[in-house]
């Protein structure tokens, strides 16, 4: 384990980037997307070193990225899975049957939504609408949304991620 | 088939490319507003076109536009809302993830109407798909010289820029929009000041939808008098319609305003009738935050008159026996649906999506969810059902954004309008639906 | 100037001036009570709704009521604008929910907290708040929360007003404290259990209107109201120096800044004059304070507990 924080070059000309899209002394507006940058980076979830890190960068007092970093679903504040499967439970998908997936995935991993497998392969979270109502059921996992979903359909993707040791960390910037 | 303004190549695979979208008569609208129209007359076509905010509010975009404080010295920002989350609503992914560059013409005409020199797409944060698509086709735009220094040698210089969320609904309320844009924490603005006055970075700031946007470029090619003709009275133009829930063709359909919701929901043209055979019960006719109605209300007025997709159809009636058009997302639900539980959800997803800073929202929200999921769950009482009525009273119109209202209208609008399965799952102890 | 009219009484302001400041210069009954306004802090205010009042009229250019009753904290005062507060039924009726959901969450602790006697909350649920709670749900809980050794946080009792985050980053060098999470999971927390402790943060306990932020080198040694005020000051290097001594006999209980009528710090004072000046002899005794506030304590309304169905504590 390398415990340094620390981006690759490469990240950190991309935050570099970033960061100057936005008007000069307002680099605090980078820090979205820096989080998800360092999200996928160091691990798939953001501990405290990794968001000290970021405030360093960014130049701003630690518990701005504290505050921030816990307003949004999308980060992690614990370590997760190598592959983290997030299903929508929101109205449309529920009258789809979004019930039924998320207990299916949930019974084939032998976890509750918001648990990791021993094995740290798989998270299984529920989360909101994804705006894709009209291919319901839905889960999104790093880069892709899976829809139309049926438990064979969950079965078989799963399966092929058990094979290929599937990672979601993905950086948004990165194909 | 109607017109369509939005979609007439959508389902060309490669439209999202920048010579393709050109070959369909994509960026026209740009050499046109840059070479022969002022600002004020892109402007003045906007107003005449009636267009109105596709985002929600329905509000008029020439008229928002004109409040933008022109005056100041500060930079002005143009920001387009592509937060999409709203539940039931999928159509800015449609367009984000079909035909980005429509979207990027509508920003630089927008820009150029507006004096603005820098605009932001503000996208939802699940999109990390649409993120790539846009910063591609942003570049594109950059390589062909549509954005950048002085596009096509007329002085006016336009940078674009996406920016990711990460997870919240609340971000879609514009002002929350804001903070977020500005590394906070999402938390809707009090207004006055409004955006135009004081937005990003307290400057001059126009917020505008996805879908809004994107019609632009339709209305400077052919005139704003042109896109008036198209709809029904005060709601011009098309509209997306997301349709989801019990139908056999769910999707995204653009219908010209005015069209009948009886043949939108039956037409095998369109979400070709329910899916399972089963009778309409109910339809939540803008998103998840307007009022739900029952079949018999949806389809008719109280009057009798058929409704229609259109800001005033659907609003006839008031909140008594209507609704309201919303951000277009028609969820559908067929009789093997719990009106309780389909509560239950929506109200646990308000209650999730506060931002907590208003104690109306914050502590109004998760009361009504423990209730709800009492009465579902076999633990209602009687008094519970006024008390819900009461909260969403005790809400609406006394927070600070509008995700109160959210929160209130379909609390208020299922009781009203079901009281009887209230009744029933506190009676029966519990839901008998499965 | 303008003129501005509430509950019938006209008064003249500066123009950009809020309702909520043409009220109090009026002062009395027509001022509307504000649980996260806090005049001396930047951009507080908006968030507990407690100040919602009806504009009549919005303006004398623009007669028109507003569609919707404002929170008169942040909405601008406008000339010949007529307000009510006091003599509106939807006023009163729309406070009576706000406090109702202030209530839902808060603990029914009163008698062990020491805030009691001096509590905003509890003075507006003796003013609004129905006898009954309508709350029947479990109240929320939170993690455990540690600040350092002079401050102690109860998130439990805390009504996200915001107050004390502002006053971190506005007075102190350092901001430590934020608010964490979201919707009523949200919480005034530092994350990693860091001590507050720069020269002024111990301000934060007296900005509080509730009982969640206290003083932990005076807790639990005495009830306010069996504790005598005293206005004292001292010469202090950092600050004004003007404080209230909180004594019991000869010994000093805790000390405070002075507040004002409207329950606001006349002059933030440093954490040495709060914390470690704990003898009689380290200050200058001015006098008796007189509690102008029409508060639990200038009032003796011991009712208010009593209505929260609890005893009156005993010490
Ligand atoms: C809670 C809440 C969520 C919203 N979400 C969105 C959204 O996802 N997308 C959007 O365009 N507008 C959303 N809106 C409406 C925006 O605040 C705003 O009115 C809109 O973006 C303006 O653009 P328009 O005039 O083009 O519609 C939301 C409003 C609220 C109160
Ligand atoms: S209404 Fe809800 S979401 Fe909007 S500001 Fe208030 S707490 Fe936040
Ligand atoms: S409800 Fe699941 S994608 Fe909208
Ligand atoms: S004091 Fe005005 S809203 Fe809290």
């Amino acid at each position: 384990m390398d415990n340094e924080i620390k981006f690759s070059a490469e990240s950190l000309e991309l935050v570099n980037r970033i960061i100057a899209r936005y008007p000069e002394g307002k680099q605090k507006s980078a820090l979205l997307p820096v989080l998800h940058i360092a999200q996928a980076e160091f691990g798939g979830w953001l501990s405290t070193e990794t968001m000290n890190y970021v405030a360093g960068l960014l130049k701003l007092e630690p518990i701005e990225v504290y505050e921030v970093a816990t307003f949004y679903n999308m980060f992690n504040l614990a370590p997760v899975g190598q592959c983290v499967i997030e299903v929508c439970q929101t109205g449309p998908c529920m009258l789809n049957g979004a019930g039924e997936i998320i207990q299916h995935i949930s019974k084939r991993l032998d976890i509750k939504p918001g648990e990791t497998t021993p094995d740290g392969k798989f998270t299984l979270k529920t989360v909101e609408c994804l705006a894709a109502c009209g291919s319901a059921p839905v889960m999104r996992v790093g880069n892709r949304y899976h829809e139309n979903l049926s438990t064979e359909k969950v079965d078989s993707l799963i399966e092929e991620w058990c094979k290929c040791g599937k990672s979601s960390h993905d950086n948004p910037y990165n194909e | 088939m109607g017109i369509k303004i939005l979609t007439e190549h959508i389902d060309n695979p490669e439209l999202k490319k920048f010579e393709v979208y050109r070959k369909t008569g994509g960026y026209t609208a740009v050499e046109k507003a840059l070479k022969t129209m002022s600002p004020d007359g892109v402007m003045e076509e906007v107003k005449k076109s009636g267009l109105r905010g596709r985002g929600g509010a329905g509000f008029p975009t020439g008229m928002k536009w004109s409040f933008l404080d022109r005056k100041s010295e500060k930079p002005h920002y143009l920001v387009c809302n592509a937060d999409e989350g709203e539940p039931g609503t999928f159509k800015d992914r449609y367009l984000l993830e079909r035909n980005p560059h429509a979207l990027i013409e509508g920003i630089i005409l927008s820009g150029y109407a507006l004096g603005v020199e820098d605009a932001y797409i503000y996208l939802r944060g699940e999109f990390f798909y649409i993120l790539q698509i846009l910063e591609k086709a942003i570049a594109e735009a950059y390589e062909k010289g549509f954005l950048g220094k002085n596009i096509l040698g007329s002085g006016y210089s336009l940078n674009l820029y996406c920016h990711p969320g990460a997870g919240a609904y609340i971000c879609g309320e514009e002002t929350a929009l804001l903070e977020s844009l500005e590394g906070k924490r999402g938390n809707p603005r009090l207004k006055p000041p409004f955006p135009a006055v004081s937005g990003l970075y307290n400057c001059p700031t126009v917020i505008n939808n996805v879908e809004t946007l994107a019609t632009i470029p339709w209305i400077v090619n052919h005139g704003g008098d042109q896109y008036a003709q198209i709809g029904v009275g005060r709601s011009t133009g098309t509209k997306l319609i997301s349709a989801s829930g019990h139908i056999k063709n769910p999707g995204v359909y653009e219908l010209e305003m005015g069209f009948p919701v009886e043949e939108f929901i039956y037409s095998d043209q369109y979400c070709g009738g329910m899916k399972n055979g089963k009778p309409l019960k109910a339809v939540v006719a803008g998103g998840s935050s307007v009022p739900i109605l029952p079949a018999g209300l949806i389809l008719k007025t109280a009057n009798g008159e058929p409704r229609n997709i259109s800001y005033e159809s659907l609003a006839e009636g008031g909140f008594e026996t209507g609704t309201m058009l919303g951000s277009g997302g028609f969820i559908v639900m067929d009789e093997s649906t719990c009106i309780v539980r389909n509560l239950y959800n929506f109200t646990r997803f308000y209650r999730h999506e506060s931002c907590g800073q208003c104690s109306p929202c914050r502590e109004g929200t998760s009361w009504m969810e423990k209730i709800l999921y009492r009465i579902e769950n076999g633990e209602g009482r009687m008094h519970d059902i006024d008390l819900l009525v009461d909260i969403s009273n005790n809400i609406e119109g006394k927070t600070i954004c509008p995700l109160g209202d959210a929160a209130a209208w379909p609390v208020a609008s299922a009781i009203r309008h079901f009281r009887d399965e209230f009744v029933e799952h506190v009676n029966r102890k519990g839901c008998w639906f499965d | 100037m303008i003129k501005v009219t509430i509950d019938n009484i006209e008064v003249e302001v500066e123009e950009g001036s809020t309702i909520l400041e043409a009220a109090r210069k009026i002062g009395g009954k027509v001022v509307p009570p504000t649980m996260c306004y806090y005049s001396k802090l930047r951009d507080t205010g908006g968030k507990c709704r407690t100040c919602l009042v009806k504009v009549a009229k919005g303006s004398a250019k623009d007669p028109r009521p507003m569609p919707k009753l404002v929170v008169a904290c942040s909405t601008p005062a406008q000339d010949g604008m007529v307000v009510e507060n006091t003599l509106s039924q939807e006023v009163i009726e729309a406070r009576k929910g706000v406090v109702e959901f202030l209530l839902t969450n808060h603990p029914l602790e009163c008698p062990i907290c020491d805030q009691a006697g001096e509590c905003d909350l509890q003075d507006l649920s003796y003013g609004f708040g129905e006898g009954e709670s309508r709350y029947e749900e479990e109240r929320r809980r939170f993690g455990y929360n540690d600040i350092g050794p002079y401050i102690k946080i109860n998130n439990e009792r805390c009504i996200l007003c915001y107050r004390c985050v502002y006053l971190s980053a506005q007075l102190t060098d350092k901001r430590l404290l934020g608010v964490l999470f979201r919707g009523d999971y949200a919480e005034i927390s530092t994350y990693i259990n860091a001590a507050v402790e720069n020269d002024f943060s111990g301000n934060v306990i007296d900005v509080c209107p509730v009982g969640a932020l206290t003083d932990r080198s005076s807790r639990f040694k005495s009830r306010v109201w069996f504790t005598k005020p005293y206005d004292a000051h001292r010469d202090c290097p950092k600050c004004a120096g003007k404080v209230v001594l909180w004594a019991k006999g000869d010994e000093v209980i805790r000390i405070t800044a002075r507040k004002d009528e409207f329950g606001e710090v006349e002059d933030f004072i440093c954490n040495e004059c709060r914390f470690e000046k704990k003898q009689v002899s380290d200050w200058v005794i001015d006098g008796p304070r007189h509690i102008k506030r029409q508060s639990v304590i200038s009032l003796n309304h011991y009712e208010t507990i009593n209505k929260l169905k609890e005893t009156p504590p005993k010490d």
